[in-house]
């Protein structure tokens, strides 16, 4: 959310806000892997690969709270803000710039540099 | 403008105390730390294997100088504090400097006990306290030969098995006549002596000493009744002392050490104390288990929270030398209204002694198989009434009918390269060095570190053993755990909230038991949403958000992220009607595989997630309901073809299990839920490894409770025999709703049984005629709002976002 995007960014309209459950998740479906849209309880928007950087499990279908979710297949943690395991695991999803207009929700399908792997 | 808290003491309950407030109040304070050794806090609990040559000082550091920047605590080390003045809060230390404080933790620890004999100031006379102490000891033993120490209570054989490991001649000299009396027995204590004679030590008992000999360095020691032994080391471990002449010199009132009340505050409200230098309710404590548990009390109030009282603890004792097994845990002195319960092997080198009262466990000592310690102390800690289990008590944990893990159950006999850990692959040498380097303390750090214990468990007990053995008599399993980070309430306080305070959404169980997290996390949040749908069935906000992935999407999401479906059977008796519905069911739908369930149900794999609803809606057209299978949730009926069919049959087995079923389903439970049917005593549907099993006899029926197969057998408790079918279903639901409304989420029944008892679950089923008929009653109720089939609901449009993308992109 955070991230300095640059002015050319493909911006794609995903949905509104209602659309995404608070405290949980929709999936964006695309060939080169599904984006998971989270929305917290404050309601802010994330997006993440939808792939646990431990054995690929889908994060959408994950418990969120605060600014993280847990994978539902061996509960590792993952911080929405930055796709970073939380210590002692170890291991990052790749992050997607977010941006709200309104009631709307854009993605860029490029992701934001910071999971190095 | 920040509060100041200074910390008096950088050993490990000051330490610890600070963690655990950080974690509550990460921003709070100005912190302060003053230490008199030139350390960072380490574990002190492992200098004996510093002193053994199994462990480097590197590998005991628990706070390295980097954390204590990272956190922004100055640390002062060598700084030793002289003065606290208490009207201008401030301290000062030996180089004269002062610094103010609005809050002050004294954590001083205690110092070793110098028996003040001519010639106890001599060089090489010292105690076994700190890293310098550690020092001496290996220094000595590269330049003398003998040495001789003062105590044969746990922490002198500790030294003395060390010295003799750097290769000292070692000689123990003890003033009574049975070693390490606080902790053992005369006939424990013999076995040790034996033992630890063969390993090399020499024991000197009853001896009294006079005089340390020597002119500038030791010689010898002499006793009262004039002999001599050549010394050239003497280590005083004949005890500790609180130290508290800081805290005295300050006016705050001691008495056997600093004195302070349940939130650990001493009579100056500023100030707070914590670890070897208080005095609690007339206790005094050198094991770090309590020590920690005041930590969190400490913590608790310095974080102004304000709701954690510290009222004692129950201690346990491991001795750590190698090669030598002993235990002991609570009172075992016996005496008026105790009785004992004794196994000795002398040959095998095997003593119990079990110490009983009211049906509760006492104390306990165990010499030469200690397995079954951290059970004991768990009972004893619990309270839990043994009478159900007194006659396998002796004979530990494995004797209730419980298989153990793969028949290992015993880690020490485990090689490094064992694997603990099946599921996660782990094996026990990393275990241990993962306690050691990390410094682990509990099963949780464990977990999170190794992942040992963190899948299905059945390790557990293993990982305990492993702490227990690593860290000594400094490990103890909680007492009541917390259900997660998020509060220090435990499940049973929270379910009480619940109840009393009739609370109906996990939002304000959040709000009135001031959760640390405004959102929870994902242990707590199912747990709670399960403690309000069985307490308020009526009343209560089913939460989506709080329930596992398979629970929300009513299917069981598999390692691919597809599902599987599993419709219901009912009774395991099926027709072709059903069979054809399933078959096209797998066709239209492409299962990737179909299944046999082991509890009579057919399992389609592989199915997408947003093709559920129209599978289910398919399913639904042709009468077939959700099989629950992926639910904490009651979930199969499994039976025999019963009197209809089989000759040896003496009941309609098959019609009873589709009547418990009708009974049953949709009952959302705290953990999952399985039953059983045989048609009699043969037992063809495994109704003794069930949650609920019945087996037909000439007569009747004969119920059984809290068995189950999967991580740990257990054999079903045998309740009581009934002969009709509406007796099997009102204690069938009975059954069910006691375990519902007090088993712990996540608890099957077979160790809920276990905890409670089978006398209890008796009382309330059996027993109580009135009280039976109100809990199948109260199922009732829950079961008018749960049987509602989630399938065809969800086939007809219900919760459509959790089964639709929000997007398909490029398409």
């Amino acid at each position: 959310m955070n991230a300095v995007v640059s002015e050319s960014t493909d911006w794609i309209e995903v949905g509104k806000i209602d659309d995404i459950p608070r405290l949980g998740s929709r999936v964006v479906k695309r060939a080169e892997g599904d984006i998971a849209v989270f929305r917290n309880s404050e309601d802010e928007i994330f997006a993440l690969l939808n792939r646990c950087p431990h054995k690929g499990g889908p994060l959408s279908e994950g418990i969120v709270y605060g600014k993280t979710v847990t994978c539902p297949m061996h509960n590792w943690c993952i911080g929405l803000n930055n796709g970073e395991a939380v210590a002692p695991d170890e291991g990052c999803a790749p992050t997607y710039p977010v941006k709200i207009e309104g009631n709307t929700v854009f993605l860029s399908m490029q992701p934001i540099d910071g999971c190095d792997k | 403008m920040k509060e100041k808290l200074i910390l008096i003491g950088n050993g490990m309950a000051g330490m610890r105390t600070l963690e655990e407030l950080l974690k509550l109040e990460p921003d709070m304070y100005d912190i302060t730390v003053f230490g008199a050794e030139p350390h960072p806090n380490y574990n002190r609990i492992l200098l004996s294997p510093v002193l053994a040559g199994d462990k480097t000082i590197d590998d005991i550091i628990l706070n390295s100088r980097e954390w204590y920047d990272e956190n922004n605590i100055s640390l002062y080390t060598d700084s030793l504090v002289t003065e606290i003045d208490r009207v201008k809060h401030l301290v000062k230390t030996e180089d004269g400097k002062e610094f103010s404080y609005d809050r002050l933790l004294i954590a001083t620890g205690s110092n070793p006990f110098i028996i003040p004999v001519p010639g106890h100031e001599l060089d090489g006379v010292i105690g076994f306290r700190d890293i310098a102490d550690v020092d001496t000891m290996i220094q000595s033993a590269k330049d003398y030969r003998n040495a001789v120490v003062i105590g044969g209570g746990l922490l002198g054989l500790e030294a003395a098995n060390g010295l003799m490991l750097q290769g000292m001649n070692v000689t123990v000299v003890h003033l009574l006549d049975t070693l390490m009396e606080r902790q053992l027995d005369k006939p424990a204590a013999a076995l040790l002596k034996t033992s630890l004679e063969e390993k090399g030590l020499k024991f000197l008992m009853e001896a009294q000493t006079a005089e340390i000999v020597g002119d500038q360095r030791v010689r010898a020691v002499r006793f009262a009744d004039g002999s001599e032994l050549e010394a050239d080391l003497v280590v005083m471990a004949v005890g500790i002392r609180p130290n508290m002449a800081l805290a005295q010199k300050a006016g705050l009132h001691c008495e056997r050490g600093l004195v302070v009340s349940d939130t650990m505050q001493t009579f100056d409200p500023r100030i707070y104390a914590v670890g070897e230098c208080v005095q609690h309710r007339g206790n005094t404590y050198g094991l770090v288990a309590p020590l920690f548990e005041q930590a969190k009390v400490c913590a608790n109030h310095l974080a102004t929270l304000g709701y954690g009282r510290y009222e004692g603890s129950v201690t346990s004792t491991k001795l750590k030398v190698t090669g030598i097994d002993l235990f002991s845990a609570g009172d075992f002195s016996g005496g008026e209204g105790t009785e004992e319960i004794v196994l000795q092997d002398p040959k095998s080198g095997i003593y119990k002694r079990l110490i009983l009262r009211d049906d509760k466990l006492e104390g306990a000592v165990l010499y030469g198989d200690t397995i079954d310690g951290a059970w004991y102390f768990q009972l004893m800690r619990e309270g839990t009434d043994i009478s159900d289990i007194r006659q396998q008590l002796l004979f530990g944990q494995a004797h209730l009918g419980d298989s153990g893990h793969g028949g290992q159950n015993s880690v020490m006999a485990m090689s490094d390269d064992a694997q603990v850990c099946d599921c996660n692959g782990v094996t026990k040498g990393e275990i241990v060095v993962a306690i050691s380097s990390k410094g682990l303390f509990t099963l949780d750090d464990v977990k999170a570190h190794t992942k040992a214990a963190a899948s299905c468990g059945s390790c557990t007990g293993l990982v305990e053993q492993l702490l227990e053995n690593t860290l000594g008599g400094d490990y103890t399993a909680p007492e009541s755990k917390p259900v997660c980070k998020c509060t220090d309430f435990t499940h049973d306080q929270v379910r009480a909230a619940i109840r009393d305070q009739k609370l109906t959404s996990v939002q304000t169980v959040f709000d009135k038991m001031e959760w640390r997290s405004s959102d929870g996390c994902h242990v707590c949040r199912p747990a709670i949403n399960y403690y309000l749908i069985s307490s308020w069935p009526e009343e209560a906000i089913d939460d989506p958000q709080s329930r596992f992935i398979n629970e929300r999407a009513h299917g069981n999401i598999q390692k691919d992220g597809t599902f599987s479906v599993i419709p219901r059977i009912w009774g395991g008796k099926t027709t072709p009607d059903e069979l054809r519905a399933i078959a096209d069911a797998a066709e239209k739908f492409d299962a990737g595989e179909v299944h046999i369930t082991g509890g009579q149900r057919i399992n389609l794999l592989g199915i997408e997630k947003e093709q559920l609803p129209e599978m289910w809606d398919f399913l639904s057209e042709r009468g077939l309901v959700s099989g629950h299978a992926y639910g904490k949730a009651l979930r199969t009926v499994k039976t025999c073809v019963g009197s209809t069919w089989c000759r040896f049959g003496t009941q309609d087995s098959t019609q009873m299990g589709i009547d418990l079923e009708k009974l049953s389903w949709g009952s959302w439970m705290p953990h999952k839920f399985k039953m059983a049917v045989s048609g009699c005593p043969r037992n063809c549907a495994e109704a003794t490894i069930k949650d609920f099993g019945v087996v037909a006899i000439e007569s009747g029926w004969e119920l059984h409770i809290g068995g189950n197969g999967g991580v740990k057998v257990r054999a079903t408790d045998m309740l009581c025999r009934v002969t009709t079918t509406e007796e099997v279903e009102e204690y069938c639901a009975a059954f069910i709703q006691v375990y519902r409304e007090e088993a712990r989420y996540l608890e099957r029944t077979a160790p809920w049984v276990e905890r409670v008892g089978l006398s209890y679950v008796k009382e309330r089923v059996l027993e109580d005629e009135v009280g039976r008929k109100a809990l199948a009653r109260r199922f009732q109720i829950s079961q008018q709002i749960a049987q509602d089939d989630p399938w065809k609901a969800r086939a007809q449009g219900e919760s459509a976002h959790e089964f639709t993308p929000l997007k398909t992109v490029g398409a």
